[in-house]
């Protein structure tokens, strides 16, 4: 009985993460400004990672923890970077 | 003692890090989290950060405490004001706060807390005036938010850090 | 699902409760990045994901994994970890490029403007 609600409960889970990054997505896309866009990029990043771990969960390995971790880390990077760009695409021309 | 270990809470978090991640508590890991806690904080002079020292563990404990239930309290806020209505009058904005703390440590935890708690944004701090310019997402009262932020996280920060 | 049916109750439960609740938290925060109107406020919105969403979905992974392998399995702390420390630096950086391309805009009677005098005058 608590396996089946834990199961029902992952796969709800998983679409509301896979919702939330739809809303993340369309905030990429739609801008309307380049931080925005940088925002919803970032937003992805975490709902992604956060997905990997409902799978994980799901399928009892811990395997997707790693996966996890690398995205993590590339999101940060990825996000530092683009700030960092609009920083100095505006402040130094 | 201080020639191997300069920063001792570097080396052990490098070498909690590394167990964490192997998931292992068997002697190879150990020497391998050793190494890495010893290189780690040898690496780290090269880069002179400024001291570090920790006092009052129970001020720590109680300002761990405050922040969690202060993040829990304010993603309850911000949720309600994202499924809410949409809000007529503009009520988000900046504010500027003074501060008197100058312990670069403390204003890099300050700045933590702040941004970690949905709904308050640092927005920049300008270290010759000590003025520090936020961003709030539900800005009623500016001396309730001022006083928040003075004497819940400030006060504290500055007995441990100071 | 492999091996969770032999989860006791009390975990299961208490995994479904925190993995929903965290993923609660992320739509809330996604659905905010949507709805709020300017950018600074659709800035607080996603740190609802980050922080307690993200908390309690790895918190639940902890307990599942760990009552799982009846043994301590917490390497999660160390997304947490990260993840509290990586969140407020991408932040701050990206509102601090904000604010420096929003006063530019408001005074834009800098360089350009400058170069494109000098010829006429």
């Amino acid at each position: 009985m608590s396996a089946t609600i834990l199961a029902w409960s992952l796969v709800l889970a998983q679409m509301m993460l896979a919702a939330a990054m739809a809303c993340a997505a369309i905030r990429l896309v739609r801008g309307p400004r380049a931080q925005d866009r940088i925002l919803g990029l970032d937003t992805l990043y975490v709902n992604a990672m956060l997905l990997l771990l409902t799978f994980g969960i799901r399928t009892g390995s811990t395997l997707y923890f790693e996966m996890a971790l690398a995205i993590a880390l590339l999101g940060f990077v990825a996000t530092v970077a683009l700030s960092k760009f609009l920083m100095r695409g505006e402040v130094i021309e | 003692m201080t020639r191997w270990f300069p920063f001792p809470l570097l080396s052990f978090a490098l070498f909690g890090a590394w167990l964490l991640l192997n998931e292992s508590l068997s002697p190879g890991h150990v020497i391998l989290a050793t190494i890495l806690a010893v290189g780690g904080a040898l690496a780290l002079t090269a880069l002179e950060p400024p001291g570090l020292r920790l006092r009052r563990p129970r001020a720590i404990a109680e300002l761990a405490a405050l922040v969690l239930v202060d993040i829990v309290r304010s993603n309850i806020a911000v949720g309600r004001i994202i499924l809410g209505p949409r809000r007529r009058e503009e009520i988000s904005g900046f504010l500027v706060v003074p501060l008197d703390m100058r312990a670069p440590y403390g204003l890099a935890t300050l700045a933590t807390i702040l941004t970690a708690t949905p709904g308050t944004l640092w927005v920049r701090f300008d270290p010759e005036s000590g003025l520090l310019t936020l961003h709030i997402l539900d800005l009623i009262d500016e001396t309730a938010w001022i006083a928040i932020i003075k004497g819940r996280y400030e006060r504290r920060l500055m007995e441990i850090f100071e | 699902m492999t091996g969770a049916a032999d989860l006791p109750a009390w975990a299961a439960l208490l995994t479904a409760l925190l993995v929903l609740l965290g993923a609660g938290l992320a739509l809330v925060g996604s659905i905010g990045l949507l709805r709020l109107e300017d950018f600074y406020q659709r800035v607080h919105a996603p740190t609802l994901g980050a922080t307690l969403g993200a908390g309690s979905i790895l918190i639940g992974s902890m307990v599942f994994f760990s009552v799982l392998q009846s043994r301590p399995v917490l390497h999660e702390i160390l997304v947490g970890v990260f993840l509290t420390v990586t969140t407020p630096v991408t932040l701050i950086l990206l509102v601090k490029a904000t604010h420096h391309r929003d006063l530019d805009a408001e005074q834009p009677a800098t360089k350009t403007e400058a170069g494109d005098d000098r010829p006429a005058g």
